[in-house]
């Protein structure tokens, strides 16, 4: 009995756990909303700030609070849950945690109601602060969006964590005593995420109003939070955009980089120069697939103008989450799932960096850890447009679970590699084995022919003295720049047909069988 | 009085030092600043609004909550900065030990100065260790903000015990309790120290301290 309690205090003591209440059950859905809350220190008091702590009052969170309450406090046996829960783009949901604002019998008689309990309640919104960033569905609330959205959902009561699945953990975020019991705040989570991997996929509609009780409006659907069980994000769903890559809604740009290698290798006579050109795309949603072709076609149309050119092309299209890992430093590191053709370079392309306090850089950190989360999500075999657009986002691995609003402000695009090996072969030309050596070819050499496009007006070779040697280093550069061709290599050699070879063969082992005996007494020479 | 001490430990790797001790001597001091006092007349005092602000550690997969004080923000990085640079210069061992230490002053009589008596010490042991390639720097990510996950449940299930705590000071000496130097919050007294481990797992300064009470004791 609270009879030692002043009708004052214990009108402040009521006052006091109702507030603390409400903003207990703010804080909660506000840590769930995805985004990175942010108020301002005050140093003047406002007189609305309840417990000393800037925490916004969301409207439709403070409703769906008083109704669950209606007019009672949590008390000893009347618990107030506040149950976070997931919910997926097909249907299915899973309980993720629930808060339980509690009071047992405990009661600390000797406490000053408006002064230490105040205090403490305040401590106790701190620790709530810390833990609710600190639990698993923090994370997954930071993700949510076109595949899934968090949920909550306020109850009076008897605690339920039935739907927590086995092994969920508990953890207390703490406790004030007051004169008429002892208030507790804790938390209990799932750990066992796994659920819909064992489930098999039914080429079904939905069962409409499946979780009637708990929400009332499915979600991704909802431009404001109904009254019950509403996502925890305000967004309005982004459906409209017809590519796979919808959400994202960048202006498209296209990133080149060039790469030669030096020097290059001389094989049959020909100095093909391998130019390695990869092309950093990124996708946009505006923009068709088969645009990327175009433009791939037209880049290499573009070299072949100024070359001619025999070209082996090798393609590689490497999806998003094979192929990005985005670097907190800013930069977008490239890690190929094939590598592409020759090249062993590895890439950064400068993009615009996410907006500052956006969890977008979570989705990049975390991609490695998605293939983890995509084994909790079931494959999809859609059995709508809206569906199969989830169906490609999800197979792309696209970046999802950023709200429209957000995407637009914290873009990440994504990205398709190609490589084209080009192999250049100049027409008519001799030999010429390297770029270097080419430069260093005078006009009144040898052989020089289609070779004279530099012409070289005083050629003084380092380290090198015209007194020391008759022939200095100069001299035998201009002599031996262009030495003649085998004539193994010679092209009217290689023209030959097959059957001319043949041919000759005979003739050739005829005379191979008349001079044996020089051939065995060279082999002997050399045992 | 007896002072409360609270000793957390963490392993990481180098670059993740400074938003470890950040997260966890900022979630210390969540709760251990209010607002700004402001005193009446009647001698009853109102209490500024503490606002609150979500950060993302880059090179650990943890989110934490500070107080939104940007003058307080920066001392503490302005601490930590030192004890990482600390850290990285005393060779391959990288143990160390930051403290956060709350106190109270107490007036003396003159000439002698003013008693600093700690009421609570949050004491963050530190490894650092060296990792070999990328994969085992991402499983890092993931473990250090498990790991700074379970350290800030600990943290509120000792504050949460509502042990001692000062009492609310009259306007003549809120300076004695608490730090009222910032313009938007006002945390209690504290003071951060640090101190570098050698290679003999043994700190100079405990060396020297052991030595001293030696030589006095004799």
């Amino acid at each position: 009995m609270d009879s030692g309690l002043s009708p004052q205090d214990k009108k402040d003591l009521d006052k006091f756990i109702k507030f603390f209440a409400l903003k207990t059950v703010q804080v909660i859905v506000q840590a769930r909303l995805g985004e990175k809350i942010c108020t301002r220190s005050s140093s003047s008091p406002t007189g609305s700030d309840w417990f000393n702590l800037a925490i916004k009052d969301i409207p439709e969170v403070t409703h769906e609070a008083k109704k669950a309450l209606a007019g009672q406090l949590p008390g000893i046996g009347r618990s107030m849950c506040v149950e976070i829960s997931l919910k997926t783009s097909e249907g299915d949901s899973m309980e993720l945690e629930t808060w339980c604002l509690e009071m047992n019998e405990k009661c600390d008689k000797d406490i000053k109601v408006s002064y230490t309990v105040y205090n403490r309640l305040s401590v106790l919104l701190k620790s709530l602060l810390a833990i609710t960033r600190v639990t698993p569905a923090y994370k997954l609330s930071r993700k949510q969006g076109h595949d899934y959205v968090i949920l909550y959902r306020i109850y009076f009561g008897e605690v339920q964590l039935s739907g927590l699945g086995e092994g969920f953990q508990t953890v207390r975020v703490g406790v004030v005593g007051t004169p008429v019991g002892t208030v507790t705040l804790s938390c209990a989570y799932r750990t066992n995420l796994a659920f819909m991997s064992n489930r098999q996929f039914e080429r079904s509609a939905p069962i409409m109003g499946i979780i009637v009780d708990h929400f009332v409006d499915p979600p991704c659907s909802s431009q404001r939070p109904a009254n019950m069980g509403q996502p925890c994000n305000y967004r309005a769903p982004d459906e409209e955009d017809g590519g796979p890559f919808a959400g994202v809604q960048d202006s498209q740009e296209v990133c080149t980089t060039s790469f030669s290698t030096s020097p290059p290798s001389q094989v049959r006579g020909h100095t093909p120069s391998l130019l390695f050109t990869v092309f950093l795309y990124p996708l946009t949603s505006s923009l068709p697939f088969s645009n990327l072709f175009f433009y791939f076609t037209f880049s290499f149309l573009s070299l072949s103008v100024f070359l001619p050119v025999s070209v082996c092309c090798n393609s590689a299209l490497f999806f998003p989450a094979q192929m990005l890992h985005a670097g907190k430093e800013g930069g977008v590191v490239l890690v190929p799932a094939q590598p592409p053709h020759g090249a062993d370079a590895h890439l950064t392309a400068e993009h615009a960096p996410n907006t500052p306090g956006s969890s977008g850089d979570d989705d990049g950190l975390s991609q490695s850890g998605e293939g983890r989360r995509d084994e909790g999500r079931r494959s999809v075999s859609p059995s709508d447009p809206v569906e199969s657009l989830n169906a490609f986002t999800r197979k792309i691995g696209a970046f999802v679970n950023k709200p429209s609003t957000q995407v637009k402000s914290t873009h990440r695009p994504s990205y398709v590699l190609f490589s084209v090996c080009v192999q250049v072969q100049p027409p008519d030309s001799p030999p010429c084995p390297s770029p270097l050596q080419a430069s260093l070819h005078s006009q009144g050499s040898e052989g020089s022919g289609p070779q004279d496009d530099f012409v070289m007006v005083d050629f003084r070779p380092a380290f090198s003295k015209d007194d020391l040697l008759p022939m200095d280093l100069g001299t035998f550069y201009r002599e031996f720049q262009n030495p003649p061709q085998l004539a193994s290599l010679s092209l009217h050699i290689s023209s030959q047909s097959m059957a001319d070879d043949l041919d000759s063969l005979p003739e050739k082992l005829a005379v191979y069988e008349k001079n044996i005996d020089e051939f065995d007494a060279f082999v002997d020479m050399l045992q | 009085m007896n002072c409360r001490s609270e000793v957390l430990e963490v392993t990481v790797e180098a670059r993740q030092v400074e938003e470890a001790m950040l997260a966890l001597l900022h979630t210390i001091l969540l709760h251990r600043s209010t607002g700004k006092f402001h005193y009446k007349k009647e001698g009853t005092y109102s209490i500024g609004t503490v606002g609150t602000l979500d950060f993302d550690c880059d090179f650990i997969d943890f989110t934490f909550v500070r107080v939104s004080s940007e003058e307080l923000d920066r001392v503490i990085r302005k601490a930590v900065s030192e004890f990482k640079d600390a850290l990285g210069n005393s060779g391959s061992d990288g143990m160390g030990q930051i403290s956060l230490e709350f106190y109270q002053k107490k007036k003396s009589r003159w000439p002698f100065s003013d008693e600093c008596i700690p009421w609570e010490v949050w004491s963050i042991k530190v490894n650092v260790v060296n990792l070999a390639n990328e994969q085992e720097r991402q499983i890092c990510r993931e473990k250090v903000g498990e790991k700074l996950g379970e350290k800030v449940i600990n943290v509120v299930e000792v504050i949460n015990r509502h042990e001692y705590l000062p009492k609310m000071p009259t306007q003549s000496e809120v300076d004695n309790v608490f730090d009222t130097s910032l313009k938007d919050v006002q945390p209690y007294l504290y003071k951060i120290t640090f101190q570098i481990t050698d290679s003999l797992g043994t700190s100079v300064s405990t060396t020297m301290r052991r030595l001293i009470k030696d030589t006095l004791a004799l």
